[in-house]
C-alpha cells in the first residue's frame, strides 16, 4: 500500500507534463479540468494512507535506486507528511480554479498549470520523502519550478530579476541544506529519515553538530523568507497571484519551516538551536510586521505580513516547550488557510481596479460588497480577531510567551515582545481593511471596480469559511490532524491542550486586548509613520544589495572561467604541464634525501649508442626548431621515428623494431598527404619573450622526465613477467611471448585497444567525409608526373610480395616477432603505395572492400573467437591450442588466439586504409568536382556541410 | 647507456612539449608525435636496458643472455599503433578545422575580446 506514495507524486510531475500538451489542443478549461484531476487523483491515493498516519504510524516505502550513495527512493507518510500534504493538495485545487477565472483569456493556462503541477509534486515529494538526499533533490525542484512561475511574465524585467533572486537564495540555501545533510548522514551512518530522527543524541554530542545545523538552517531559513534572507519574497509578487497564492503563502515558503519540524527531534533541543532558531524568528516577526505596514503596494503588504508570519512559526519552532510546536503547527495551518484567502481577495481587487496602490484604492465595500467581506474575514484571521483560526493560534502564542522560562530574570521581554508584535500585525490588518474597503472614495482608479462573476470568489470564499469553522469548533475542524502533526514532528506524544475559544479570563488575554488596541492606536497615527520612515530610515532595500553582490558575482565568474578556460590549447597544455611539474617535484622533493642514482650497475655505452643519441637530438631538434618549415620538420620527426625502431632493435624488442618501422611509414605519409591543405603562408614567429618562456618549460619537461627515466633505470625491479614467460608455450601454446600476451593473456585488453583504433580511424573518417579543401596547387612538373611510371612498374610485382609477406608474419607471429598488428600495417603499407601508384579511385575500384565493412568484420571476428568459449561454459576470451592435422600440410600446432589476431590484423588494415583513402581522397580533383553519391548511413551526417 | 637513454627520452619531451605549445596546428601534430615517442621509449626502459635476447622461448636461453622483459613490449607494441591513431584523428581534426574556419591557428583568439 506504501506504494501509493511514490505513485501520488509520480501522477502530479507526469501531469504537469502532460498539461500543456492539453492546453494547446484541447483549450484552457480542458487544461484546468485535467489539472485539478491531477491534484485530485494525487490525494485519492493517498487516502488509504491517511487513517494509520491519523493512529500515529508511518508507512515507508523503499525502493533501491543508488544504494552505494545511500540515494533510495524511499517515502514515508506520517502525521507531518499527511498535513502539509493536505494543505498541499486542497489549497492546490483551490488556486487551479482560482487561476482558471483569474488569469486573462488570452493565457492559454497550459504553461502556468503545467509548472504548478510540477511545483506541487516536487513539493509533496519533499513532504514525503524518507531519504533525506531524496528530500534535497525535491527540494531543488522545487526550487526550479519556483523560479519558472515567479518568472511566469518573463517579457517583464522585474519578473525576470525577482525570479533569478528567488532561486539564487533558496537554490543556494538548498547548497548548504544538501551539505547539510550529507553532514547528517556521516555522524547517523544512514539517510534514512527514521535512522536520523532516532539518532538525536548522537548528532547533538557529535563535533560537527553545530556546523550541520548552521547549514541545515540556512536551507530552511532562506527558503522561509527569514530575516535577513527574506527579500526575495516580496520581490516574487511579480509572480501571476494565483503563483503567490499557492507558493508564498501555503507551500514553497513553508517548505523551510517543514524541514525545521521534520528534523525537530534531530537537531533541537541544544543552546544553538534555541539562539539561532528563536532569535531569527523573532527578528523576522517583527521586522516583516513592521514593514508590512508601510508598504503602499497590496500585494507588498501581504508579503511582509508573510513574512512575519513565517518569523511567529519559526519563533514558536525555536522555543524549547513542546507545546510551542504545537502552535507552530497549528499555525502552519492557520496562516496557510487565511493567507491565500487574502491573495485571492488581493489578485481580484488588482483585477478590478488596474492597481495595487493602496493610497488609490479606497471605499471598494459599497461596490464589490462580496469580496469585502470575505477580505475582511481573512484579514480578521490574520490580525487575530477572537472566533477566526488566527486568534487561536496567537492566544498559543501569547499562552508560550508568558510561560516560557528560558530567560530567567528577564521573563518579562518575551510577553512584551509578543505583544509588540502583536499590535504591529493588528495594525496592518487594519490597513488591509480600512484603507480599501472604506476610507473614503477611490482615487483615480485605471478601471472601474464592480463585484466579479461568482466563480472566482469561491475559492477564496471556501478558505474564508474555513477560517470561520477552524476558529469556532477547532477540536472538530483540526483537532485529530494537528495532534497527529505535532506528534510526528516532536517525535513523542505531545503534552496535553485544549482547542477551544474561551480559556477564561487570563493574562494572554489581556496581552491579545492590549495588541488589538494597541493595533488600531499604530494604524491611526501612521501618518507620522510614514513621515519618519521616510526621512530617516537609510535606503538599504535587499533587493539593491542583492543585485550588486550578484552583478559582482557575475563578473567574478566571468573572470574566473576566463582564467581557468581561456578557451586556449596553449594554456591548457601550460595547466597541465604545470600540474604535472608540480606534482613530480613534489614526489622528488618529498621523498627525502634521495638520489638520483637507483645503484643498479650501469650497462656500458657503445659508440653506436652514443651515435645514435646524436641522431636523435638531432632529428627532435631540427624538428623543433624548423617546424615552420613542414615538409623539412616532417623528414626530421622521420630520423627521429627511426631511431626510436633502432633502440627497440638494440635492446632486443623486435616485434616493438617491426612495429615502429612500418607505423613511421604510415605516419610519414599521412603528414605528407595532409601537407597539401594546411595554409601555407609561414605563421609569422612568436614575441621572443614568449619564445623564451617556452623554451624554459619545455627544457624543464624534458629535463624533468629525463632525471625521472634516468631514476628509473638505474633502480632495481621485480618483473612480474615471469609467469607470462613460464606459461606462454603450455598455457598460449606460442612462443613469442609479446604476441601471446597480446593475443591470448591480456586479449580482452587488445581488442579494447583496437576499438580504441577503429573508433579513432571512425572519428577521422566522419570529421573528413564530405570536407572540400582546395590543395595547394602542384607545379607543373609534379602535376605531370602526378603518378610516377617507376612506382607504378615496381608495384605491380612487389604488391603481391609485399601482401604474401604481411600474410606470413601474421602466421608466424604467435611463435616468432610478428603479428596482426605489424602484419596489418605492412598490408596497410602495401596497398597506400598501390594507390600511391596508380591513384586512389582505380586502386579502390580493384579493392572492392568497403573499409568499414572491414572494420565490422575484424572487431566481429575478435569478439566472436572470444565468445566462442563461453558455450562450453568458459570464461569470455578463453583461448584453446592443440594439433590439428590438416591435408597436405600434416599435423600443425593451431591456437584459436590465432583467430583472433587475424581480427586484430583486419582491424588495423581498415584503420591504416580508412584514414588515408579520406584523406588522400580530398585532393583528387574528381571528387571536388562531383562528390559522388554515397548510399552510407555512416557519412549520411556531414553532408550538410557539403552542402 | 641508462644516461643516453635518458638524454634521448629528455630530448624527446623538450622538443615535444615546445611544438605543442606553438601556435599552429601542424607543430602540435609533430609535437604530439615526438612525445608518443618519448612516452613509448620511457615505458620500454621500465623493463631495463640490461637484456640481451628478445623474449622468445626458443628451447633453451644461451648462456649468459638475459631474456626481454615481454610484458613492457606488448604494452609498447600497441601504444604505438593507437598513436598512429590519436596522431591520424588529430591531423583530421586540423583538417576539418581548415575546412570549417580556413585557418590553421589553435586559439581561439577572435572570440576571447
Amino acid at each position: 500500500m506504501s506504494l501509493l506514495l511514490p505513485l501520488s507524486v509520480l501522477a502530479l510531475l507526469l501531469a504537469g507534463g502532460a498539461v500543456p500538451a492539453v492546453a494547446a489542443r484541447l483549450g484552457r478549461s480542458a487544461a484546468a479540468w485535467c489539472a485539478s484531476g491531477a491534484l485530485a487523483l494525487a490525494a485519492l491515493l493517498l487516502v488509504p494512507l491517511a487513517p494509520r498516519a491519523l493512529a500515529g504510524d508511518v508507512a515507508v516505502f523503499r525502493l533501491a535506486w543508488l544504494p552505494e550513495w545511500g540515494l533510495d527512493l524511499a517515502f514515508r507518510m506520517d502525521g507531518l507528511g499527511l498535513l502539509f500534504a493536505i494543505l498541499i493538495l486542497g489549497i492546490g485545487q483551490l488556486v487551479i480554479l482560482y487561476g482558471a477565472y483569474y488569469m486573462p483569456q488570452q493565457d492559454g493556462l497550459g504553461r502556468l498549470f503545467g509548472t504548478l503541477l510540477a511545483f506541487a509534486g516536487a513539493m509533496l515529494g519533499v513532504v514525503l520523502s524518507e531519504n533525506l538526499l531524496l528530500m534535497v533533490v525535491f527540494w531543488e525542484i522545487t526550487s526550479i519550478t519556483s523560479f519558472l512561475l515567479i518568472a511566469y511574465k518573463h517579457d517583464s524585467v522585474e519578473a525576470r530579476i525577482a525570479a533569478r533572486m528567488a532561486l539564487a537564495v533558496t537554490g543556494g540555501g538548498g547548497l548548504a541544506l544538501l551539505a547539510g545533510v550529507l553532514l547528517l548522514g556521516h555522524m547517523v551512518g544512514s539517510f534514512e529519515l527514521s535512522a536520523v530522527l532516532a539518532a538525536g543524541e548522537a548528532i547533538q554530542q557529535h563535533p560537527l553538530y553545530s556546523l550541520t545545523l548552521v547549514l541545515v538552517l540556512l536551507g530552511a531559513f532562506t527558503k522561509s523568507a527569514q530575516f535577513p534572507f527574506h527579500f526575495w519574497l516580496p520581490n516574487a509578487m511579480a509572480a501571476p497571484t494565483p503563483v503567490s497564492a499557492y507558493l508564498h503563502s501555503a507551500t514553497m515558503v513553508k517548505a523551510g519551516v517543514f524541514l525545521l519540524l521534520r528534523l525537530y527531534p534531530a537537531l533541537s533541543g541544544t543552546e544553538q538551536w534555541f539562539l539561532l532558531v528563536t532569535l531569527t524568528g523573532a527578528v523576522t516577526l517583527a521586522y516583516g510586521a513592521y514593514v508590512a505596514l508601510l508598504k503602499h503596494d497590496l500585494k507588498g503588504l501581504l508579503a511582509y505580513s508573510t513574512v512575519s508570519h513565517l518569523g511567529l512559526i519559526t519563533f514558536l519552532i525555536g522555543m524549547e516547550s513542546p507545546l510551542s510546536t504545537v502552535a507552530a503547527v497549528f499555525h502552519v495551518i492557520n496562516h496557510a488557510i487565511f493567507k491565500a484567502s487574502l491573495f485571492m481577495a488581493a489578485g481580484i481587487i488588482d483585477h478590478e481596479c488596474g492597481t495595487r496602490d493602496m493610497r488609490r484604492i479606497n471605499g471598494l465595500f459599497r461596490v464589490m460588497p462580496r469580496t469585502a467581506v470575505l477580505g475582511m474575514v481573512a484579514a480578521g484571521a490574520m490580525a487575530g480577531v477572537p472566533l477566526l483560526n488566527g486568534f487561536l493560534s496567537k492566544e498559543m502564542f501569547f499562552t508560550e510567551a508568558v510561560e516560557a522560562g528560558a530567560l530567567g530574570g528577564y521573563a518579562y521581554v518575551l510577553p512584551v515582545f509578543a505583544t509588540f508584535a502583536g499590535i504591529l500585525s493588528v495594525a496592518y490588518s487594519i490597513r488591509f481593511v480600512h484603507d480599501v474597503f472604506f476610507n473614503g472614495e477611490p482615487v483615480d482608479l485605471p478601471r472601474v471596480p464592480q463585484e466579479p462573476p461568482g466563480w472566482i470568489s469561491l475559492p477564496a470564499g471556501i478558505l474564508a469559511a474555513l477560517c470561520l469553522v477552524v476558529g469556532l469548533v477547532p477540536q472538530f475542524a483540526v483537532g485529530a490532524i494537528l495532534w497527529t502533526a505535532s506528534a510526528a514532528a516532536l517525535g513523542a506524544e505531545p503534552p496535553a491542550y485544549k482547542l477551544v475559544i474561551w480559556h477564561g479570563f487570563n493574562l494572554p488575554l489581556v496581552l491579545s486586548m492590549a495588541a488589538t488596541a494597541g493595533g488600531i492606536v499604530w494604524y491611526l497615527f501612521r501618518g507620522v509613520l510614514f513621515e519618519l520612515h521616510d526621512r530617516y530610515a537609510p535606503n538599504v532595500a535587499g533587493p539593491a544589495a542583492f543585485e550588486r553582490v550578484f552583478n559582482g558575482a557575475v563578473v567574478a565568474a566571468r573572470a574566473a572561467l576566463g582564467v581557468a578556460d581561456p578557451r586556449s590549447l596553449r594554456r591548457y597544455t601550460l595547466y597541465l604541464l604545470g600540474g604535472a611539474g608540480a606534482l613530480g617535484l613534489a614526489g622528488f622533493l618529498g621523498a627525502g634525501p634521495a638520489r638520483l642514482d637507483g645503484g643498479l650497475p650501469p650497462t656500458p655505452a657503445d659508440p653506436a649508442a652514443h651515435g645514435a643519441l646524436l641522431a636523435l637530438v638531432f632529428g627532435a631538434v631540427g624538428c623543433a626548431v624548423l617546424h615552420r618549415n613542414r615538409l623539412v620538420a616532417v623528414a626530421f620527426l622521420s630520423v627521429v621515428g627511426l631511431i626510436v625502431a633502432l633502440t627497440f632493435i638494440r635492446f632486443s624488442a623486435p616485434d616493438l623494431a617491426l612495429t615502429q618501422l612500418s607505423v613511421e611509414v604510415v605516419t610519414i605519409v599521412l603528414l605528407l598527404l595532409s601537407l597539401r591543405f594546411v595554409p601555407g603562408e609561414a605563421p609569422a614567429e612568436a614575441p621572443c619573450r614568449r619564445r623564451l618562456f617556452d623554451g624554459i618549460v619545455a627544457g624543464g619537461a624534458g629535463l624533468g622526465v629525463g632525471m625521472l627515466a634516468y631514476a628509473m633505470m638505474t633502480r632495481p625491479f621485480e618483473t612480474i613477467s615471469g609467469w607470462f614467460t613460464a606459461n606462454a608455450v603450455d598455457g598460449g601454446g606460442g612462443t613469442n611471448v609479446v604476441n601471446v600476451i597480446l593475443v591470448d593473456f591480456r586479449s580482452f585488453d587488445t581488442l579494447g585497444e583496437v576499438t580504441v583504433l577503429a573508433v579513432a580511424a571512425l572519428g577521422a573518417h566522419a570529421l573528413l567525409d564530405g570536407l572540400r579543401l582546395r590543395p595547394h596547387a602542384l607545379s607543373a612538373e609534379s602535376e605531370a608526373d602526378r603518378h610516377p611510371i617507376m612506382l607504378a612498374m615496381l608495384m605491380r610485382p612487389l604488391l603481391p610480395l609485399a601482401l604474401a609477406f604481411a600474410f606470413y608474419i601474421l602466421l608466424r607471429g604467435h611463435n616468432l616477432p610478428g603479428g596482426g598488428f605489424i602484419a596489418g600495417l605492412i598490408t596497410g603499407v602495401a596497398l597506400i603505395l598501390q594507390y600511391l601508384a596508380v591513384g586512389i579511385e582505380p586502386t579502390s575500384a580493384r579493392l572492392r572492400v568497403d573499409h568499414l565493412r572491414l572494420f565490422a568484420a575484424g572487431l566481429g571476428l575478435a569478439v566472436v573467437t572470444g565468445l566462442a568459449s563461453m558455450p562450453l561454459g568458459l570464461p569470455f576470451l578463453t583461448s584453446w591450442h592443440g594439433y590439428v592435422p590438416i591435408p597436405l600440410v600434416g599435423k600443425t600446432h593451431l591456437a584459436s588466439a590465432m583467430l583472433f589476431d587475424v581480427g586484430v590484423y583486419l582491424t588495423v588494415v581498415a584503420t591504416v586504409l580508412l584514414i588515408l583513402s579520406e584523406i588522400g581522397k580530398l585532393s583528387t580533383r574528381e571528387r571536388a568536382a562531383a562528390p559522388p553519391p554515397r548510399a552510407n548511413p555512416a557519412s549520411a551526417m556531414p553532408e550538410e556541410v557539403r552542402a | 647507456m641508462e644516461l643516453v637513454m635518458a638524454t634521448g627520452i629528455g630530448a624527446l619531451v623538450a622538443a615535444g612539449v615546445w611544438l605543442l605549445l606553438r601556435e599552429r596546428t601542424f607543430p602540435v601534430v609533430l609535437g604530439l608525435a615526438l612525445l608518443s615517442y618519448a612516452a613509448n621509449l620511457f615505458i620500454f626502459a621500465g623493463g631495463r636496458l640490461s637484456a640481451t635476447s628478445p623474449p622468445l622461448v626458443l628451447g633453451e636461453v644461451a648462456a649468459g643472455a638475459t631474456p626481454a622483459d615481454p610484458l613492457p613490449q606488448a604494452l609498447v607494441l600497441t601504444a604505438i599503433v593507437i598513436s598512429f591513431g590519436t596522431t591520424a584523428y588529430l591531423v583530421a581534426l586540423s583538417l576539418r578545422l581548415v575546412g570549417e574556419s580556413g585557418t590553421d591557428e589553435v586559439d581561439d583568439r577572435g572570440d576571447q575580446a
